[in-house]
């Protein structure tokens, strides 16, 4: 692998300026001229927009302009959609509702954009909007998905009736059915999903910029996929055309997949921008994120599992209801469903899965992917089922997975899903092991003695990455293709630029693209550079989520690569008069096989660009670009054990151990991919234990400020045991399958079960909060 | 934020001065609650006077039994303060437990007194000791200072200059800190000095911080963690908020009492 190559724990290029606070984020963009935008925002879950009276806003000190909804309509900006069709099972497609980037007539949640006001100053901006007077008639609101599907409940759009958005199946119902009424044993349970605030660090940012004299518009933003911000906003939006729309997403400070989406926010200050003559800037604070951000997760659902006599899973059946909040986001209808129920069969051999989703609207935030997206509640639902149906059923819960694992692969699951490879087992055993499962009940009897409760649960998850053969996705419903693309373009002196439709927000792709290159082709990782997050600098590309960087992005680059190399090559062989295929790519020299004759790397490039002694016929330069549409999904798996003593007197879960064995495919920097696994548990954890969007029976945010949404923090972590048991991936290049998610999906069952084992006591809720738990143990004694 | 000016004086005389020559003003210590709160545009103060350098109200002093805590030190000095530990280690640990590093090293003892946030930890502290709350004017006793919730005894522009109070012989405090925040979801702080015995509890009371009168009794006769256990917590009066209802704060009560008690030794 060499020292900076494929394997190498290279450390991050990217650092450098991120530790020495040089980032350069969008909120740190200064352009002549540029202005602050400040947004009104609907106090109110639901009601009607009477007026807006702007006139004494309008002369305060410092204001450009004041602009709402009915302006923005007049200007014929579109409204903002859901870019994945999902049919319901009556073949009606999903109801949208409109959502217009300013809301015109009607506010759905507390945060609702309803008017922009730029000004000189960001305080100026805000004082003025404190003069702006909106006369709002407030409307009954509805926060639960189960109780906006009620009859009398406050209705959302008049486009979905009952506010249903969707009622999508999947799977077979007829043979799920019947294989549980034949049951030896049927585990039933209800399953909650607690709705998460994604918080990244930066916060999200806008910098609307429209040059009159070229008619051409910039927007820098912070997107995980800047093309496709781009696309949508050109195509459904109106805001220009996409050759008179550059978006640039610069260093951006962590995403979570809640910057895959297009926002209000970039859509208003672009037209903001035309309509002022000004750059129009807008970074959110932490409250407006909190109320703004695309929220994750939110699910009720009732599971039905079934078993023969001998302890094997005979069918699954599913009811889900999903709260997808006031508006349907850019992803959101493909979350709860083909990042979901396709799941569904987990790491076992399930003959039968139905499961049903409604998709709900509510007087909430939008709700999207958020880290794992559908995946953790799949993962959630099955392995809190199969831990309940082992107590039931008197197994351990090690043996009961393990009867179950699929062992042959590819494997066809009843919903959709063909996993290409696998080995369950190996990351159970070595997880049971590095845990000392089998010495737990010594621990258990010790704490106990100390007055503390042991418990120990695990999880066996598995998730698809390496989203999406366009092909599938597309007759699936989704809007878009999911492939990506590379540019690799070597330099006269050999030094390489990669540009790549992947975008880095926290990854570290400017040192594993990187490293991908220096095994290839013997460059070192500095005369490198990886270019990405600028439509004008980069060939179109689909972005960064679902933990598709590396087995899409990165094939993508290696498709180039082959090809850069085939010409190099030529050259060579031409230079050396050897036979092309005599020649050899080592070390960074161009070898003729078996001869002591050697071209450096440079001199190649060199004389590529020179183009004095080519082959004949062959074009100058060394330059080469390649798009890869994956053949299938990636199928990272692996199993997660977590070990907690619980204070009966407080509720207080401590974790005393947690240990991930991972199953990501080949591994291009482990350091990388542990610091991935680590966020990824670390937000499992904050899901399991701390975190939870509170709203008010009136919709009113609770946990809009740190001092009341509980983030993890590092004195809440234990230290991770962490070890791969890796299978490469068949379906791709570099045999990867994918980290970013891992951690999220596969740590939040692995604690409520080991909770739930501790205190004995099923009937628990996350986040498992102090008081949660400690009213568990009072209600089981 | 809206405008306001800042003055930063170096004597009290000057801070009184400056807080009566302009209209709206307001002392700010560490600014802990004040500066978000005016970020939040709640509050409007027209000018700031800044106490954190007015020698006379800065450090630690110990004469005797009589403990003199200027009410612009920080809670890392404190916190670190090795006459102090070995003093009154309760003390110290309080104001260990409060926020993180960098609210330690800006907010101050006088600035959580004086807030009397029903989640602080000092209210607790200054009710446990019967400290004595010293201000420009006048003295007063900690049972009369703390008057329901961000309410005290101080009058319009009165600035707390010191916190005084005799060591006592044993003090511990236990504290339960709000998942989110860090605040005390419930704090108690015990303290005894011969046959007198006092409980004060924080984080917990709809009206702020209070004492437990029947911990005090049962303590008094029996210092003893084991001397709450046949003590029945109400839940009324007690806050309940998406963290805690006041059943599991009546419940954090009494093991937190047993657990500063135990702290105390």
């Amino acid at each position: 692998m060499g020292i900076e190559g494929i394997g190498a724990r290279v450390t991050r290029k990217e650092d450098k300026r991120f530790l020495t606070g040089k980032g350069r984020y969008t909120d740190d963009m200064v352009v002549p001229g540029m202005k602050y935008a400040y947004f009104i925002r609907s106090p109110h879950a639901h009601a009607r927009i009477l007026s807006i009276d702007t006139a004494a806003a309008q002369a305060m000190p410092g204001v450009i302009g004041i602009l709402d909804g009915k302006q923005l309509l007049a200007d014929g900006i579109g409204n903002l959609i859901c870019g994945w069709m999902i049919h319901s099972k009556d073949g009606s497609p999903m109801k949208m509702g409109a959502w217009r980037p300013l809301a015109a007539d009607t506010v759905r949640y507390v945060g609702d954009a309803v008017a922009i006001v730029v000004a000189d100053t960001l305080g100026e901006a805000r004082d003025a909007a404190e003069a702006v007077v909106v006369d709002y008639q407030p409307l009954d609101a509805v926060v639960e998905a189960v109780d906006a599907l009620k009859d009398g409940a406050p209705q959302l759009h008049p486009e979905a009736a009952n506010n249903l958005i969707f009622d999508w199946q999947i799977g077979d119902a007829s043979s799920t059915d019947k294989a549980i009424a034949e049951a030896a044993h049927v585990t039933t349970i209800e399953i909650h999903n607690n709705r998460l605030a994604p918080n990244p660090m930066e916060p999200r940012a806008t910098l609307g910029i429209y040059d009159g004299a070229e008619d051409h518009f910039t927007c820098y933003t912070t997107s995980q996929n800047p093309h496709v911000a781009r696309l949508v906003m050109s195509a459904f939006y109106n805001v220009a055309p996409e050759n008179k729309l550059r978006v640039i997403a610069p260093d951006v400070g962590g995403g979570f997949g809640s910057k895959i989406f297009i926002y209000p926010e970039e859509v208003v200050c672009l037209w903001a921008s035309k309509k002022t003559g000004v750059p129009v800037k807008w970074t959110s604070d932490r409250t407006e994120a909190f109320l703004t951000d695309a929220h994750g997760r939110d699910h009720v659902s009732q599971v039905k599992m079934a078993f023969d006599a001998d302890n094997r899973i005979t069918a699954l059946k599913v009811d889900t209801v999903a709260n997808l909040g006031a508006y349907m986001s850019l992803f959101s209808s493909s979350v709860p469903t083909y990042l979901y129920a396709t799941l569904l069969s987990g790491q076992y051999a399930i003959p039968a899965i139905h499961a049903n989703v409604r998709t709900v609207y509510t007087n909430t935030a939008p709700v999207d992917a958020y880290r794992g997206a559908g995946r953790p509640e799949a993962t959630f639902l099955l392995e809190r089922t199969v831990e309940t149906a082992a107590r039931e059923l008197g197994v351990s819960p090690a043996e009961l997975r393990r009867i179950n694992f699929i062992r042959e692969f590819p494997h066809q699951t009843p919903v959709i899903m063909n996993y290409d490879a696998g080995d369950y087992e190996a990351s159970l055993n070595a997880a049971m092991a590095a845990a000392d499962w089998n010495g737990f009940a010594a621990r258990k009897a010790e704490a106990a003695g100390r007055g503390k409760k042991r418990g120990i649960g695990m999880s066996c998850y598995i998730e698809a990455c390496g989203i999406a053969p366009s092909a599938a996705v597309g007759s699936l419903g989704a809007g878009v293709g999911l492939w990506e693309s590379a540019e690799v373009r070597v330099n006269a002196v050999g030094t390489v630029e990669v540009l790549t439709g992947s975008h880095s927000h926290g990854q570290g792709h400017e040192t594993t693209f990187a490293q991908l290159v220096a095994e290839r082709l013997g460059v070192p990782i500095d005369n490198v550079n990886i270019v990405h997050g600028d439509t004008d600098k980069v060939q179109m590309g689909m972005g960064t989520y679902g933990s598709r960087s590396g087995a899409v992005g990165m094939s993508a680059i290696v498709k180039a690569l082959d090809k850069v190399e085939a010409k190099a090559k030529k050259i060579a062989a031409h230079l050396m008069e050897a036979d092309e295929s005599d020649i050899v790519l080592e070390n960074g020299e161009l070898k003729v096989a078996g001869t002591d004759k050697a071209l450096p790397w440079f001199q190649v490039a060199l004389a590529a660009y020179t183009a004095h002694n080519l082959p004949s016929g062959m074009e100058p330069g060394l330059k080469e670009g390649a798009f890869y549409d994956p053949s299938n999904f990636t199928f990272p798996a692996g199993c997660y054990i977590a070990e907690v003593e619980i204070d009966p007197d407080t509720g207080t879960t401590d974790i005393v151990q947690f240990v991930a064995a991972d199953d990501f495919g080949n591994i291009i920097n482990p350091m990388i991919v542990e610091g991935q696994v680590h966020g990824g548990i670390a937000q499992g954890i904050g899901q399991a234990l701390l975190e939870g969007v509170h709203y008010d029976e009136n919709g009113q945010l609770l946990t809009a400020s740190f001092m009341d949404y509980a983030m993890p923090r590092a004195d809440d972590l234990p230290s991770f045991k962490l070890s791969h048991q890796n299978t490469p991936c068949p379906g791709n290049p570099l045999g990867i399958k994918g980290c970013g998610e891992a951690g999220a999906i596969g740590s939040p069952p692995a604690l409520i079960n080991a909770i739930t084992d501790a205190i004995g006591t099923n009937a628990l809720t996350m986040p498992a909060t102090p008081q949660k738990v400690w009213k568990a143990l009072q209600s089981a004694h | 934020m809206y405008a306001t000016s800042y003055h930063r004086p170096s004597s009290i005389s000057e801070a009184a001065a400056l807080l009566a020559a302009t209209d709206e003003a307001k002392y700010v210590s560490g600014g802990m609650t004040l500066i978000p709160t005016m970020k939040q545009r709640l509050a409007a103060p027209a000018a700031l006077v800044d106490l954190r350098h007015v020698a006379d109200m800065k450090g630690i002093h110990i004469d005797g039994s009589r403990v003199r805590i200027g009410a612009a030190t920080p809670h890392a000095e404190v916190a670190a303060s090795s006459a102090l530990r070995s003093a009154c280690p309760a003390v110290t640990v309080l104001a260990g437990l409060i926020g993180d590093p960098h609210v330690r090293h800006m907010g101050t003892i006088g600035g959580s007194i004086a807030n009397n946030d029903p989640a602080a930890d000092y209210p607790a502290l200054a009710l446990a000791l019967g400290a004595t709350i010293v201000t420009d004017r006048r003295e007063i006793a900690a049972d009369d200072f703390f008057t329901g919730l961000f309410e005290t005894a101080l009058e319009p522009g009165e600035l707390v200059t010191a916190i005084t109070f005799d060591l006592p012989e044993k003090a511990g405090y236990a504290k339960f800190r709000n998942p989110a925040s860090r605040y005390a979801m419930t704090g108690v702080f015990v303290a005894r000095r011969g046959g007198s015995v006092r409980v004060a509890v924080t984080g917990a009371g709809a009206d702020g911080v209070f004492r437990q009168a029947d911990m005090e009794a049962a303590l008094a006769g029996n210092w003893s963690a084991d001397a709450l256990s046949g003590i029945a917590v109400p839940s009324s009066g007690l806050l309940s908020d998406i963290h805690g209802d006041s059943d599991y704060r009546a419940n954090l009560v009494k093991v937190m009492a047993k657990r500063a008690v135990l702290a105390a030794g």
